[in-house]
C-alpha cells in the first residue's frame, strides 16, 4: 500500500529548466552593458532615470494586480524589463518624473489593461515612450553629448549640441567617426548609443536562445538594403539612433510578435522598410519605435497568414 | 557523421545511465497475478476459465473479440481466485482475471514447443502473431496482428523496428536490443515474412552503442538495415521514425501503410521471436524501474499481471519519500495513485521521481515565446491549440490541426508559462472526436 500521497498529473512529467521568470533575467542581465554604458557616457543622472523608470513599472504593477484582486506575479520579471527598456529610449537629461509617468503609463495602459502579460498588442516601452514624446515634445527631444565627444566637428560644436546623430544627418551635418558610433559617445537616447555594448547582450541571448535570430536579421537585413537603394549610408544606419536596441531587445518581445518562423522574418523586414521610410521621409528624425509598434499590429495577422504546413499535410485542392 | 532524424523536437535530459547497462534480471515468481481483459487498444478480450478454475502458465485464459483484439494467456500457473473489475493503469477500474500462484509455474501443455520460421507461409505467420497475444509494447499496445492484414492495394515494403528508445529513463528495449538481439532479429524476419516485405530496418538512437554493434552483427548478410538515429525527441513516434529512416512521409490522419511502412517496437519483435523459438506467448515482459525515488533501480522481466507494488519491493522499495509514480517514461506515461496496479503488455517501466523532483506548477497566460512552435514535430503552433481549447473554441482549434497532435508532450515540456498544453489539447481533442460521433 502507498503510505504516502503522491502527485497524479497529466504527462509530461518533466519540464525544461527556462521559465518565464529565468527568460526576463536573463534579459535583464543582457541589458546591463548597455545601461552602464548610458551611465558611463551620461552620468549619474542616467542612473537615476533607470532607478526611477524601473521602479514606478514595479510599483504600478503591484498597485494594479491588487487593485484587480488577481495573483500579484511581479515576480515574473517582465514589469522589471518594460521599466529598464524604457529608461533605455528616452533621453538622458529628462528629469526623474518622465521616466515614473512613462512607465506607470506603459504598465497601465500599454499592458494591464489589456489583462497582464502575454494579452498586451504593443511593446509596452514603445507605449510608454510614444506617450512621453506624444505629451512633452520638448523634453523628449532634449539630448545632450556625452563629455569630449564633439572633438569630431571641431568649433561647431556649441550648434549641434542638441541633436542625435540621426537629426545631425537632416541637417546635412555628417562625419562622426565609426568608431565612435560603435562605442557609443554620442548624443541618443540613455541606452541606444553604444551598440557595441547592445551587441555584447543581444549575442548572448542569441546564444541562450532567447531570442530568434530571423527578427532582427530581417530588420537590419532590410534596412542595409533600404539604405543602400535610398543613397544612404548603411552602417550609419545601422550604428546610429535607436535600431540596435529596437531590433535585439524590442522587435523580439515575445508577446507583440509572431510565433511563427515566417511570421518573424516578415516582421523583420516589415519594421526595416518602415523605418528606413520613417527616417528618409518621416516627421521625425528617427522611426525605429513607430515602426516596430506599428508592425506589432500585423502580428495576429502575420500568424494567421504563416501557419506552418502540417507535418504529411496533403494539398487538398491542387 | 550526419544522423538521420525528423525536424524539430527536443532535448530533454536522458537520465538512462542508472539502468543502461544493467542486465536484464528475472523477477521471482508473484504470488498473486492481475490480468486486465484490457491490456490493448481495441475489444477487450473474453474470459474462457472461470473463478475456481486451475491454469497452467502460457495457457489461454481469455480469447479475442473481433478483429482487434488479442488473446490473453496465464503469466503463471494456479487457481483463478476472481475475475472482476481491479485498478488499472487508466486509473479506471478494469474486469480482470486474478490468478493466486501454486508456486510450480507449470507450462501448460497446450503450448508447442516452437515453431520454424522456413515452413511458415505469411498466413500462418500472422496466425501465430494473433495467438501469441501480441501488442505494441512500446507504450500505445495496439494488437500487432492488425497491422499485418492492410488494406486493399496496399503493399508492405518495409518493416521498421523502433529501437529509438526516445523516452528518458527507460532502457528495457536498449538491453532486450543488447541480450536477446537474435530473438528481435528472428520476431523482424518473421514479420517481414508475413507482409512479403523487401526490406527490414531497425532504428536506434545512437546513445545506445553497443545495441548497434550487437544488431549490426547479427544481421550481416539479411536484407535488414541498422540505422543509427539522433538523440532527440520524440525520435520513436511512429511517423517521425518512418520519415528519420525512409524519407517517406506519412500522409497527416493517414496510418504508416500509406508510406508502404509497418513499424513494431523491438520488444514485440523479441515477443514474436521468443515465441517461435520456444512456444510461449506474451505473458511476461522486460521493464525499467527507474528513478531518483526508487532504491535498486532495474531492468527487470516480470510476469505480466505482477502489481507495480511487487516490482518496486523487488528494486529495493522507495528511496525517500515518492512525489509521483509513473507508468512508462515521463514524456507519456500516466502518473498512478496507487500501488496495486498491473504491470500490462503494453507498460515500459515504473518511473518514480522524489518529491523534491515534482515541481509545483504554477501555470500563467502564454507569452508567445514560440518555442512550442520550434519543438512541435507535427509543425503544428501547440501555443495557439492550448489557447483555443482552454477557450473552448473547437472549431478553431480543429482548423488549426489539433486532431494531428500525437500528444508527444514536447510543447509542455519546453513551455516557460509551464502551461498544461497537452491536458488542454487531449480534453478539446476528446470534445471534438464526441461530437463527430453524435452527429454521425
Amino acid at each position: 500500500m502507498l503510505e504516502t500521497e503522491v502527485v497524479v498529473s497529466a504527462p509530461p512529467h518533466i519540464r525544461h529548466g527556462l521559465t518565464t521568470e529565468r527568460i526576463m533575467q536573463l534579459v535583464v542581465i543582457a541589458l546591463i552593458p548597455a545601461a552602464l554604458a548610458g551611465v558611463g557616457f551620461f552620468g549619474w543622472h542616467a542612473l537615476a532615470i533607470i532607478i526611477s523608470s524601473v521602479f514606478s513599472a514595479l510599483l504600478t504593477e503591484v498597485l494594479i494586480l491588487k487593485l484587480m484582486k488577481r495573483p500579484v506575479t511581479i515576480k515574473d520579471g517582465s514589469a522589471a524589463v518594460t521599466g529598464l527598456l524604457l529608461a533605455l529610449i528616452i533621453p538622458p537629461t529628462v528629469p526623474l518624473w518622465i521616466p515614473v509617468v512613462g512607465s506607470a503609463f506603459a504598465i497601465a495602459l500599454g499592458k494591464q489593461v489589456f489583462g497582464g502579460l502575454g494579452y498586451n498588442p504593443f511593446n509596452p516601452a514603445l507605449i510608454g515612450r510614444a506617450f512621453l514624446v506624444a505629451s512633452w515634445p520638448s523634453l523628449m527631444t532634449k539630448w545632450r553629448w556625452p563629455l569630449n565627444s564633439l572633438a569630431w566637428i571641431g568649433d561647431r560644436a556649441d550648434a549641434v549640441s542638441g541633436a542625435t546623430a540621426l537629426g545631425l544627418l537632416r541637417d546635412g551635418i555628417k562625419g562622426i567617426p565609426y568608431k565612435q558610433l560603435l562605442i557609443g559617445n554620442i548624443s541618443g537616447s540613455l541606452g541606444e548609443t553604444s551598440a557595441l555594448a547592445l551587441l555584447l547582450g543581444a549575442i548572448f541571448l542569441l546564444i541562450y536562445k532567447i531570442i530568434d535570430w530571423r527578427i532582427p536579421a530581417g530588420y537590419l537585413g532590410t534596412v542595409v538594403i533600404m539604405a543602400l537603394l535610398m543613397g544612404e549610408e548603411p552602417l550609419f544606419h545601422l550604428l546610429a539612433g535607436g535600431l540596435i536596441l529596437g531590433a535585439f531587445f524590442m522587435a523580439t518581445d515575445y508577446v507583440t510578435t509572431p510565433v511563427t518562423t515566417k511570421g518573424r522574418l516578415i516582421f523583420g523586414i516589415g519594421c526595416g522598410f518602415l523605418t528606413m521610410l520613417i527616417r528618409k521621409y518621416g516627421g521625425f528624425p528617427e522611426g525605429v519605435c513607430y515602426s516596430i509598434l506599428l508592425m506589432n499590429i500585423t502580428t495576429p495577422l502575420l500568424d494567421r497568414w504563416t501557419v506552418p504546413k502540417k507535418f504529411g499535410e496533403v494539398k487538398t485542392n491542387g | 557523421m550526419h544522423l538521420r532524424t525528423f525536424r524539430k523536437g527536443i532535448h530533454p535530459p536522458g537520465n538512462k545511465e542508472k539502468t543502461s547497462s544493467l542486465p536484464v534480471e528475472i523477477l521471482p515468481l508473484p504470488k498473486q497475478v492481475v490480468l486486465p481483459l484490457s491490456q490493448h487498444i481495441g475489444a477487450p478480450s473474453e474470459p474462457l476459465v472461470s473463478v475456481g478454475e486451475q491454469v497452467m502458465t502460457g495457457q489461454k485464459i481469455a480469447e479475442a473479440k473481433g478483429m482487434v483484439s488479442v488473446p490473453l494467456h496465464a503469466s503463471i500457473s494456479g487457481k483463478v481466485v476472481a475475475i472482476e473489475p481491479r485498478p488499472h493503469a487508466s486509473g479506471k477500474l478494469v474486469p480482470a482475471i486474478v490468478i493466486e500462484s501454486d508456486g510450480t509455474d507449470q507450462i501448460s501443455p497446450e503450448l508447442a514447443s516452437g515453431y520454424n520460421l522456413e515452413q511458415l507461409s505469411a498466413d500462418q505467420i500472422k496466425d501465430l502473431i494473433r495467438q501469441a497475444g501480441l501488442v505494441g509494447m512500446g507504450g500505445a499496445a495496439f494488437p500487432t496482428h492488425v497491422k499485418y492484414f492492410p488494406p486493399k492495394g496496399k503493399q508492405i515494403e518495409y518493416v521498421i523496428l523502433n529501437g529509438a528508445e526516445c523516452e528518458p529513463y527507460l532502457t528495457c528495449d536498449h538491453r532486450l536490443m543488447v541480450e536477446r538481439t537474435d530473438e528481435i532479429i528472428l520476431g523482424l524476419l518473421a514479420f517481414m515474412k508475413a507482409a512479403n516485405a523487401e526490406k527490414g530496418m531497425i532504428g536506434v538512437e545512437v546513445n545506445k552503442p553497443d545495441a548497434i554493434s550487437a544488431l549490426t552483427k547479427a544481421v550481416e548478410g539479411l536484407p535488414i538495415e541498422i540505422i543509427p538515429l539522433q538523440v532527440k525527441y520524440p525520435q520513436g513516434e511512429e511517423k517521425m521514425l518512418i520519415y528519420a529512416a525512409t524519407r517517406r512521409v506519412v500522409p497527416a490522419g493517414a496510418l504508416p501503410i500509406e508510406a508502404g511502412v509497418v513499424v513494431n517496437n523491438v520488444a514485440t519483435a523479441a515477443a514474436l521471436g521468443g515465441y517461435l523459438k520456444n512456444g510461449r506467448p506474451l505473458y511476461s515482459r522486460v521493464i525499467t524501474v527507474t528513478g531518483n525515488g526508487i532504491k535498486h533501480p532495474k531492468n527487470v522481466e516480470v510476469r505480466l499481471g505482477t502489481l507495480v507494488e511487487d516490482v518496486i519491493n523487488y528494486s529495493g522499495g522507495f528511496d525517500g519519500t515518492p512525489g509521483r509514480i509513473i507508468l512508462g517514461g515521463p514524456m507519456t506515461g500516466p502518473a498512478q495513485y496507487r500501488l496495486d496496479i498491473p504491470i500490462m503488455k503494453g507498460t515500459s517501466g515504473i518511473l518514480v521521481q522524489t518529491r523534491a523532483e515534482v515541481e509545483k506548477l504554477e501555470y500563467a497566460p502564454c507569452v508567445r515565446c514560440g518555442k512550442c512552435v520550434d519543438a512541435c514535430p507535427y509543425n503544428l503552433l501547440p501555443n495557439y491549440l492550448g489557447t483555443f481549447a482552454e477557450f473552448d473554441k473547437l472549431a478553431e482549434a480543429e482548423k488549426y490541426g489539433i486532431l494531428d497532435c500525437r500528444e508527444c508532450g514536447s510543447c509542455t515540456y519546453i513551455c516557460p508559462s509551464r502551461r498544461p498544453l497537452i491536458q488542454l489539447i487531449k480534453n478539446a481533442k476528446s470534445k471534438i472526436t464526441a461530437s463527430k460521433k453524435k452527429t454521425g
